[in-house]
């Protein structure tokens, strides 16, 4: 009968905590649209390639004045499609690569002095500039940018020494649009990890510190409430939204590009409960003692910050340098990422995944010990 | 026959880094009692109080309720009283009835009395309202039914008028008032205000920086001043407040 009764309780706590979520009108936009609008974008960005449009400066006082075969001069003047500058601002040529596999490159070309030059490359509007010495043509170019790099191969490879290069072979090129190798397959596993992340530490952290500031939670233990309960109900309040919100950005993602979970799904469902459990643990760690709500917010992006530009949400973590890798791959984030979307793409199963998913209960488990511990309901 | 000691305060002292909040206070109070603790800002009273409430532990000195400690009698203890914190915010997106209910689940409390307590603080037409759209008056009031859900032994209510119009305030006095004379609860209340100690109380103990400047029946220090408020100027040199 009183187990019943305790049951009721929890009932009614996590009711009561759905309550003020799902009231609140931000909640829809933020938890479920916002991430839904960001794949879309992001997936439209990177899925179809829009025509690349370079801007390059040409030093016109060295053009050479007679227009041999070899030079920049013949190459704009007779190569290039010209324009009657209307405005000092606008371009003087144009030449144009068609391209249906690595899509359309644009190349404008402006005339002006070397300090005019100089102004527009540091506000990054162009990014280089071609000048003609002794007849050979210059290429002016910071070599660590690497846009400026390509810009250079591409119009080296057309301008060359003066004369056009027929265009490169395009049969050559395999463009790889199989499921599971495009961006947006490395994409959805990471936002869906990056929003249990996100909305775990807020949800429950911020929940619990901004009840402690309100009093709530010391209102709340001067009666003969469960304090587990409590804790109990706001968790699992925040994995259902977790799991809602997954599931619709995964729905949406799998209809509009094709997506497909290549690897075991129970094992999926698995590693995002794990994943749930270790950032619930450290979100009541987090917020075990403080009742600021600044000093709260500083806590949480402390925690969530690093991770966001560290664990390979939006791209590889392979980029960062090789000392740092194993150390990025022991945050949570990261095992849960690459756990989810090794799953999602390579067709990994319990068998791969089962270390991260151990990992990751053993951490949070954890924390929710330690934070239990010196949890602060006053 | 001794008269049925409910809370029993014995020599408490508590400090905070630097300021001694509470200095040796002792207090009694018996069955169907309502006490009145006056004082002016940061006399020690919320001190006092959450200490009674087992929210603060007290540095020394021995506090008793029902004759037991808050020591191992935490769930039993909970259970009796009724309480309202100087200030709590409720969760805003709640309706009131569902506030209600929620509390009364950690008592195992059925529909009929929170039905009962809307009544009895007067918030019928406001059932449906969300906590964060009530007025300060109807909060109040709403505390207040969160604290008499549990039909309490005792009731602590720490500056239940305090911010509100006079004829708010009124209300809640009409709401304790019927409490007093319904049921044997035995209640503390703290406030500014002496003209709500000589209305609702039967005892009243006039507090400043820490310690008690002076008690007794209501009654009693009534015949001795024309006022509470004379009485306080007399004890401190100057009004409750400034
Ligand atoms: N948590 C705390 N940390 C530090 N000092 C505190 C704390 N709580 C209370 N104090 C100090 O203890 C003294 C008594 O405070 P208390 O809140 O008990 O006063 P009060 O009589 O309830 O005042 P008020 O009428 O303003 O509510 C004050 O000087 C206050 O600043
Ligand atoms: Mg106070």
């Amino acid at each position: 009968m009183s187990k019943l009764l305790r049951l009721n309780q929890l009932w009614l706590l996590t009711l009561s905590l759905f309550r003020e979520i799902l009231r609140e009108p931000g909640v829809l936009f933020w938890g479920i649209l916002f991430p839904i609008l960001m794949t879309l974008g992001l997936g439209l960005a990177f899925s179809k390639k829009a025509d690349v449009i370079r801007k390059v400066a040409v030093i016109s006082d060295s053009l050479a004045p007679d227009k041999d075969s070899a030079n920049l001069h013949y190459f704009l003047d007779k190569k290039c499609e010209q324009s009657l500058p209307v405005d000092k601002d606008d371009y003087n040529w144009k030449f144009e690569i068609r391209d249906e596999k690595l899509g359309n490159s644009v190349f404008l070309f402006y005339p002006m002095d070397w300090d005019k030059s100089m102004v527009l490359l540091k506000r990054g509007t162009i990014n280089l500039i071609l000048k003609e010495s002794e007849g050979k043509t210059e290429y002016h170019f910071d070599p660590l940018n690497s846009d400026a790099e390509l810009t250079y191969m591409k119009l080296s490879g057309i301008i060359g020494d003066g004369e056009v290069l027929p265009e490169g072979k395009a049969s050559e090129i395999r463009p790889l649009t199989l499921s599971g190798t495009r961006y947006i397959d490395f994409l959805v596993p990471g936002l869906i990890t990056m929003g249990v992340m996100m909305s775990s530490m807020w949800g429950i952290s911020y929940g619990i510190i901004e009840k402690r500031s309100k009093k709530l939670l010391r209102r709340l233990v001067a009666t003969p409430m469960k304090k587990s309960h409590f804790l109990m109900a706001l968790i699992t309040v925040r994995v259902t939204m977790n799991f809602i919100e997954a599931l619709v950005l995964l729905l949406f993602a799998l209809i509009t590009f094709n997506m497909t979970i290549q690897g075991d799904i129970s094992a999926m469902v698995l590693m995002f409960l794990a994943g749930n459990f270790a950032f619930a643990g450290i979100a009541v760690f987090v917020s075990s003692h403080t009742s600021n709500t600044e000093v709260g917010n500083g806590l949480i992006n402390f925690v969530v910050m690093p991770m966001m530009v560290l664990s390979g949400i939006f791209f590889s973590y392979h980029n960062f340098p090789d000392w740092s890798i194993p150390v990025i791959q022991k945050f949570p984030l990261t095992m849960l990422t690459d756990g989810i979307r090794s799953i999602f793409n390579e067709g990994a199963g319990y068998q791969e995944v089962a270390i991260p998913i151990l990992t990751l209960t053993a951490t949070g488990a954890l924390f929710f010990g330690i934070g239990l511990k010196i949890f602060k309901w006053h | 026959m001794l008269t049925e000691k409910v809370i029993e305060v014995k020599e408490v002292w508590k400090s905070f880094k630097t300021v001694q909040a509470v200095m040796g206070i002792s207090l009694n109070i018996s069955k169907g009692q309502f006490v009145a603790i006056l004082g002016p800002n940061g006399a020690g009273k919320t001190t006092l109080v959450e200490m009674i409430e087992g929210i603060q532990k007290p540095d020394k000195g021995e506090i008793t309720i029902m004759g037991k400690h808050w020591k191992g009698h935490q769930d039993e203890l909970h259970r009796i009283i009724g309480l309202a914190l100087q200030e709590t915010r409720l969760i805003d997106k709640l309706r009131v009835t569902e506030t209600l209910q929620l509390f009364a689940s950690f008592f195992n409390i059925g529909k009929q009395r929170i039905n009962e307590i809307i009544e009895i603080v007067g918030l019928e037409e406001k059932r449906k309202s969300y906590v964060v759209n009530l007025s300060g008056g109807q909060k109040q009031r709403l505390a207040l039914g969160i604290a008499l859900i549990n039909s309490p032994a005792i009731l602590l209510l720490d500056e239940p008028t305090t911010g509100l119009d006079p004829n708010a305030r009124r209300e809640i006095w009409e709401i304790l008032q019927g409490l007093k004379n319904k049921s044997e609860t035995s209640m503390i209340l703290t406030t500014h205000y002496m003209e709500e100690a000589e209305r609702l109380c039967d005892y009243v103990i006039i507090m400043d920086n820490g310690v008690i400047l002076r008690e007794g029946t209501t009654v009693q220090l009534l015949q001795e001043y024309r006022n509470l408020d004379d009485l306080f100027v007399s004890l401190t040199g100057r009004r409750i407040y400034e």
